[in-house]
């Protein structure tokens, strides 16, 4: 559909603001370097305040950067006006125009690139049909629903036929039902549009669910760009780690190549680059370890809840508390708070930082 | 850290959109040229003499003992009717938000007080109150057989301000009091403090900043007042009488700039604790949404004086209002009571009624659209878009609403009269309708412009970010997006912008040329005059152009607004 996939490339993009109290300046991001393939779904990942969204503005023109140079395809647009990009946005709030209907909501990109009237009606007529919303052009926006809405935005910017599609948390003023088909839809549409998309989100599990790559930020500063499975499996930093699903860390020495050390105890465990000899933290995912009476660490149950798809344990272990979750409880003995266990780890499971 | 590469990127965007950048710069000359730069002249003309800097024209003007005089008057008035009109405007709030109202005839006498500011051209209450309590003073003469009774100087003016004035207040606190959430009340009632108590030691306490706020906009406004002055003063001389004496009577031109220059400081000194520290402080403390409705009060020891009190002086004020037409049509007023339509009729034949009521309609009707346009655009310049002049446009527009007519007009007087800086450029203005036409502008457009930037405010930001991202620039974004949203505003910008340009007088009196007859001016010329009846029927007559537009604007409000299609089934 898209006349020409664009790919988004971000050199050294930085973002100062003015704090409001302190009247001092601070990088809202900094330094990010950023390229983004044709056609793929990236995610701008993090907690509020990361600078994700300013991230997109500057990327659709709202705001300029202060460092850096922003390219989309091959062009550089630092100097274009939101108008002149070849970006459509989907917004949080949806921002649909209250004195349309919906087909001039969607109509309104098309009419402003002068298209004759009958392609206008064929093309607005086709895409609501893709969003699922035919037949529903006459009514006023606040007619619809939420999720309807939402799909008016989304139709709106497909429309135009943008070189990229950008989406500002545009699920999150949805129930969260909703939100999880909704996501589903979205990244279904994407792909059958063949169109880059960028999008914003706190949530990390919808990050998971619809990105090629998520791009995880904290305070400005990009953390970590790679596949949703690699963010998870081999996070770069403590952050990434806690950000993306649950984690335990351990403290740990490592004792050569892809051995470590803790509590006295060795264990087998991806350690990269880390230098042999010198203190690091051990990732151990909630699904990691299962409880048994005999194996590598030993600890006790301070906590035992059944929740249904999965027994939930605080286990302490020296002097951290670790958060085990053992699945499929029915098949497996089940431990009470007191009880003394060890730990044992699945292959492939523990990564040290 | 240096934020230059933004700056400088925002500003290649600004140049890539000519529209905006064209409209940023004729607004940034129109409100030089004709906000600033005739006060700037004023400046000039009282400091700057023949041998350079002088302080000589100050001297001169404060060694006028009644120019001392006219400085303590005028102050003494102010305080008087800031004080009374927000004390009064306090009851009327505080009655409408706390009390039950129990007849709709009430609730009715409400809204007439709230809509009479609007609709009032100025000085009819002291057409009315001289017509009522005066010489031959139907009250004072014919039910109370006072015959010697004078209603001109401080205690005229103050009365006669007050009333028009509170109404003002009124509206102001009222969306305070809406504000305060009524948990904070109950749960000092249910603590164990009386309904008094209640009042001083939590509603009082949150308000006072609003108050202090009602009461000084109600101070700038009394000393900038001209024309009740002029009717009612009698020998009473305030600032914007005495500057206007100086210029029309003594021909004194510099020293009616160093006197102007004088009130223009104060009400400035006023307005800036006004805007920058007393409002952003009304409204700070009462940021939150009232959680639920409020129990009102049906405790008959309470409502039953607080609503015969407020109605009382709504039929007063009402009373004094419905005197204007019937001082139109009594045959001679304090004497001979029998109907006569004789003196509209002088108003058409002898006195040119239908070209002073052409000239102020069309002057008024060709400022009214431009200042509502003028104010939206800044309003939208202001609330939406980011720009470096940005500031000098929000504050000089604004600055417009602390500058007295008289002020103006003797800015303009002294400005435009020999061309700008003397050098006979726009020299052409001077003394034509597009003179009258940008002072009704000036005038009117602080008004426009806050009520434009309260509704921009209310609109979601991304709403206009999706049409600009969608390729709109920003003229088609402000024409097919942020004008259709705030159209209700626009309307009421143009109506009210209307409604203030034919009852306006202050400057226009100091402007306008033999060339045209302004209603306002013929007002003031025949109540001064002492013919009263002629006064009252010029009067009538603009009292029902200025109700008839509010109607009708109203009405288009209702049936073509905004909102209506909006919100049409929600």
């Amino acid at each position: 559909m898209a006349k020409e996939k664009k790919g988004v490339r971000l050199e050294h993009i930085s973002k100062i603001y003015k704090d409001p109290k302190t009247g001092k300046d601070f990088y809202a991001v900094k330094d990010a370097n950023i390229e983004i393939e044709p056609g793929s779904f990236v995610t701008l990942l993090g907690p509020s305040g990361c600078g994700k969204t300013t991230t997109l503005r500057m990327i659709a023109g709202f705001e300029s950067p202060d460092e850096g140079e922003i390219y989309l395809g091959n062009e550089p647009i630092n100097a274009l006006t939101p108008n002149k990009r070849d970006t459509a946005m989907v917004f949080q709030s949806y921002a649909l125009l209250p004195h349309y209907n919906i087909f001039d909501n969607v109509a309104y990109g098309l009419k402003l690139r002068k298209l004759d009237k009958a392609v206008i009606k064929e093309k607005v007529t086709d895409i609501l049909k893709l969003v699922g919303l035919e037949g529903m052009e006459n009514r006023m926006t606040n007619q619809l629903s939420g999720g309807q809405q939402q799909r008016v935005a989304l139709a709106r910017a497909l429309v135009i036929e943008p070189g990229v599609l950008l989406f500002d948390e545009p699920l999150s003023n949805l129930d969260a039902k909703l939100r999880v088909s909704m996501r589903t839809e979205i990244r279904k549409i994407q792909q059958k549009a063949g169109i880059t998309a960028i999008y914003v989100t706190h949530d990390q599990s919808e990050a998971m669910a619809i990105s090629d790559k998520v791009i995880i930020m904290n305070k400005g500063i990009v953390e970590q760009i790679s596949t949703p499975q690699e963010a998870y499996y081999y996070p770069n930093s403590k952050f990434v780690a806690d950000f993306i699903g649950e984690a335990n860390f351990l403290a740990a020495r490592v004792k050569s190549q892809d051995v470590v050390e803790v509590d006295g105890t060795e264990l087998a465990c991806a350690t990269g680059n880390i230098e042999t000899g010198s203190d690091c933290s051990v990732v151990l995912r909630p699904e990691g370890a299962s409880l048994a009476d005999s194996g590598s660490i030993k600890g006790k149950v301070e906590y035992s809840c059944f929740m249904g798809a999965y027994q939930d344990y605080h286990v302490r272990v020296a002097d951290s508390l670790l958060k085990i979750q053992e699945y499929n409880p029915k098949n497996k003995k089940i431990y009470s708070v007191g009880d003394e266990v060890y730990l044992k780890f699945e292959e492939n499971t523990l990564y040290a930082l | 850290m240096a934020k230059s590469q933004s700056a400088s990127l925002d500003r290649k965007k600004l140049l890539g959109d000519p529209i905006m950048v064209t409209t940023i710069a004729v607004l940034i000359v129109f409100l030089t040229v004709f906000i600033l730069y005739p006060l700037a002249i004023l400046l000039v003309d009282s400091f700057i003499s023949d041998n350079g800097f002088t302080l000589d024209t100050f001297k001169r003007v404060m060694a006028l003992s009644n120019f001392r005089r006219a400085i303590t008057n005028t102050l003494k008035v102010g305080f008087l009717v800031g004080i009374a009109s927000a004390l009064i405007g306090l009851l009327f709030a505080y009655v409408e938000v706390y009390v039950k109202l129990r007849t709709r005839f009430m609730s009715g006498l409400f809204k007439v007080v709230s809509m009479l500011p609007v609709v009032s051209p100025p000085f009819v209450l002291s057409l009315s109150m001289i017509m009522l309590f005066g010489k031959a003073g139907i009250i004072t003469r014919f039910l109370l057989h006072i015959y010697d009774n004078s209603v001109y100087g401080f205690w005229g003016i103050a009365i006669v301000q007050t009333l028009t004035f509170f109404p003002v207040c009124y509206m102001m606190l009222k969306g305070l009091l809406k504000n305060i959430d009524p948990s904070l009340e109950e749960a000092a009632r249910d603590m164990g403090a009386s309904r008094f108590k209640v009042f001083m030691t939590v509603t009082l306490p949150l308000i006072l900043p609003g108050l202090g706020n009602a009461f000084l906009v109600t101070f700038i406004e009394s000393i900038a007042d001209f024309a009740n002055p002029m009717i009612i003063g009698g020998s009473y001389d305030t600032l914007a009488t005495t500057i206007y004496l100086q210029i029309t009577g003594a021909y004194d031109k510099e020293g009616a700039a160093a006197m102007a220059v004088v009130l223009l400081a104060i009400t400035l000194v006023m307005f800036i604790v006004q805007k920058y520290y007393l409002e952003a402080k009304s409204t700070a403390t009462l940021s939150g949404k009232a959680s639920r409705e409020r129990m009102l009060i049906t405790d008959k020891s309470v409502t039953v004086p607080l609503t015969v009190l407020c109605s009382a002086l709504a039929i007063f004020v009402i009373l004094m209002y419905i005197c204007v037409p019937f001082g139109a049509m009594f045959k001679t007023w304090g004497y001979d009571f029998h109907l006569t339509l004789k003196w509209f009729g002088l108003v058409f034949s002898r006195y040119k009624g239908f070209k002073a009521f052409k000239d102020s309609f069309i002057l008024s009707l060709i400022s009214a659209p431009i200042t509502a346009l003028l104010s939206m655009i800044i309003s939208y310049l202001v609330v939406k878009r980011k720009f470096r002049s940005k500031g000098f446009i929000e504050a000089v527009s604004m600055l417009a609403m602390a500058v007295p007519g008289t002020v103006l007009g003797i800015g303009y007087i002294r400005g435009f009269s020999g061309g700008l800086f003397g050098s006979g450029i726009l020299q052409g203005l001077y003394g034509t309708g597009t003179i009258l036409v940008i002072v009704f502008i000036v005038r009117s457009l602080p008004t426009g412009t806050r009520s434009g930037i309260s509704a921009l405010r209310q609109i979601d930001k991304s709403i206009e970010e999706s049409a600009y991202d969608m390729g709109a620039d920003s003229f088609k974004v402000f024409m097919t997006v942020t004008l259709p949203l705030i159209k209700d505003s626009f309307l009421s910008g143009f109506v009210t912008s209307f409604v203030r340009s034919i009852t306006a007088i202050s400057a226009i009196i100091l402007l306008v040329t033999p060339s045209y007859l302004l209603i306002t001016v013929q007002i003031n010329e025949f109540a001064e005059k002492g013919s009263y009846g002629i006064a009252c029927a010029f009067a009538s007559i603009l009292i029902v152009i200025t109700y008839g537009s509010v109607l009708i604007m109203n009405l288009v409000i209702k049936y073509f607004g905004t909102s209506r299609k909006v919100k049409l089934e929600d």
